[in-house]
């Protein structure tokens, strides 16, 4: 094996696209260097739930071919993974969940199919908070996972294990999912790349639905570049998403050069009180420093609806969760319990066995704001605060391009810190959540360390801005090295 | 605001969640949590605010009426516990 084959692992989604058209080694080369380096690694971090090592290199193989006479995608050969809550066809897709652990999808999402039609090789799938509810990774039925930087800290969640196989290399790029930060405060946790979209942006089809008017897919890598990439690929109209947006999607890579000079950054007065550990908040400000240095401006904006939205998000997401989570019935996929007396046993046993703590205490927050009596002071009142927020937001990007500020309020935390009470985990969620209720694309690069753990500069764009995040990131990172950090037990 | 034990009981049966009775104990004491976190909500000036339905205000789109799925029935009950001739089979809901 040849020096540029050792450190395989270790180079971007394009430089590995470069190496593969250049010759230097093959798809089947590259799948097998990292299936290896999985085997070797995954033990410690419990990143994955399924490895797909037999369709690995299968596809790798039709990937070659394809190479050899002049065919493939603008993604072919190259390696990713699905976080286990994209469904794929003849494959386990189990969400976290003891409910799906018996569950082969029949079809495949959208996302899934786009990537494969642009010739990725999938390595597997990821851990994950069950059914994406949880910001820790504590809440899959299969273990926690851990964060590469330090093993007895979390990786965050519930896109956990996507960002822990990015952060060690064991993949340059992974899906998730994000609803609330799920994408964004793991790529934070872990010093990664992380983006979600505009809500509608991606395809939701075959992505098993937490929260419906929430939810949204995309990606965490190491990489603007590598992100703009694979948004380019995953990103478009589905028509069998019914919230899927038809709006054409940019060459995101094209504008990648474009400088900053004058972009508009805006800080947010409320991001620095007292929430904010004060270390991450040094690590901040030199971040936003950074993009001044690179001739954008600042101006202060104010969102001073920001303290409600965690609370607007624990009434709307259960509430969602509730009523999507009821297709979970024991009849006809997922687990079903033994010997039920009648219907009603069958349905109560067979959720009470297959859902873990997390997601029962969400399914019945939101039975309960949705039930006769409740429904007007909780889920209405939360649906009207809402749209404040959002006004919000709108009033802060008729002045800016982006917002910028912290991620998550900390570094990662210790695995059991958290999880015995729940308004303290929800409140890791106070940076990233307001997107999600407004549907607005967001994105979480690496800026810097704090006891050795990496911290996330949180940027913030207008509807159908995503060009803007992943240029700002990506000049960033031309100017900045935190992103090339490998924690030290993976590099 | 706390939730005594059989609101929480009624929340689960209308949640089709069967608990035990040490869950019943916990979920009576962090659901309490949960709803006096969210109850801050109601401080919040919200009159003439609209409910937000959407994001970006978007209308459920219309297809046209025709069959787009192919008959893969033996295929997706594959994953169910129990069928029979093509059909799920359930515990008997008719004495």
């Amino acid at each position: 094996m040849s020096d540029s084959q050792q450190d395989l692992f270790s180079q971007s989604m394009t430089e590995l696209a470069a190496g593969l058209d250049a010759g230097d080694f093959t798809s089947a080369e590259l799948t097998e260097t990292l299936l290896e380096r999985i085997g070797a690694h995954d033990d410690k971090l419990n990143a994955f739930i399924t490895v797909t090592a037999d369709e690995a290199l299968q596809s790798a193989a039709r990937a070659d071919e394809a190479r050899a006479s002049g065919r493939g995608g603008v993604l072919n050969g190259l390696p990713v993974l699905h976080k286990d809550i994209f469904c794929t066809r003849g494959v386990k897709t189990t969400c976290g969940s003891r409910m799906l652990d018996n569950f082969v999808a029949p079809y495949d999402a959208t996302v899934v199919e786009k990537l494969a039609g642009a010739g990725a090789v999938v390595l597997g799938k990821t851990n994950m908070d069950e059914f994406a509810m949880g910001s820790s990774n504590e809440t899959s039925y299969f273990g926690p996972v851990r964060n590469p930087w330090n093993l007895e800290c979390s990786p965050g969640g519930s896109s956990g294990g996507s960002a822990a196989a990015v952060a060690a290399r064991l993949a340059p790029a992974a899906t998730g999912t994000d609803t609330g930060g799920s994408i964004r405060q793991p790529a934070a946790l872990t010093g990664t790349v992380g983006i979600k979209p505009t809500y509608g942006r991606v395809s939701r089809y075959g992505m098993i639905a937490f929260a419906s008017s929430l939810d949204q897919a995309g990606v965490i890598t190491r990489t603007a570049e590598d992100a703009a990439r694979l948004l380019g690929v995953m990103a478009g109209f589905d028509e069998r998403d019914s919230t899927s947006i038809d709006e054409p999607v940019p060459d995101y890579i094209a504008g990648l050069d474009r400088p900053i000079k004058g972009l508009r950054v805006g800080i947010v007065r409320q991001h620095f009180d007292a929430g904010l550990d004060a270390d991450c908040a040094v690590s901040i400000r030199e971040a936003i420093a950074v993009l001044e240095s690179l001739g954008a401006t600042t101006v202060e904006v104010d969102l001073p609806n920001l303290d409600l939205s965690v609370p607007t998000y624990y009434v709307v997401a259960p509430a969602e969760c509730s009523s999507n989570l009821s297709r979970f019935d024991g009849v006809r996929f997922g687990h079903r319990a033994d010997e039920a007396e009648d219907l009603m046993d069958l349905y109560c046993r067979s959720r009470g066995e297959g859902f873990g703590d997390e997601v029962k205490r969400r399914i019945m927050t939101g039975t309960y704001v949705l039930s006769a009596g409740y429904y007007d002071a909780y889920y209405l009142k939360a649906q009207q605060v809402r749209h404040l927020i959002a006004d919000d937001f709108r009033s802060a990007f008729a002045d800016v391009d982006v917002i910028a500020g912290p991620t998550s309020p900390t570094p990662a935390f210790r695995l059991g810190d958290k999880i015995d009470d729940p308004i303290t985990m929800y409140l890791n969620d106070i940076y990233t959540i307001g997107a999600n209720l407004a549907g607005l694309p967001g994105m979480s690069i690496p800026c810097g360390f704090v006891n050795g753990l990496p911290v996330g500069l949180h940027l913030v764009a207008a509807h159908f801005a995503e060009e803007t995040l992943l240029r700002c990131s990506h000049q960033f990172q031309q100017h900045t090295d935190w992103h090339k950090a490998c924690p030290k037990d993976f590099a | 605001m706390s939730l005594s034990k059989e609101q929480v009981r009624h929340i689960a049966m209308l949640a089709r969640l069967k608990l035990t009775e040490e869950e019943y104990a916990e979920s009576v004491q962090k659901l309490s949590k949960i709803v006096d976190f969210v109850d801050q909500l109601s401080a919040a000036d919200t009159r003439d605010v609209l409910p937000m339905a959407h994001p970006l205000h978007a209308v459920q789109r219309l297809r046209p009426d025709v069959v787009t799925e192919t008959d893969e029935r033996d295929y997706l009950q594959e994953n169910a516990a129990a069928v029979a001739d093509g059909l799920y089979l359930v515990p008997k809901v008719i004495e």
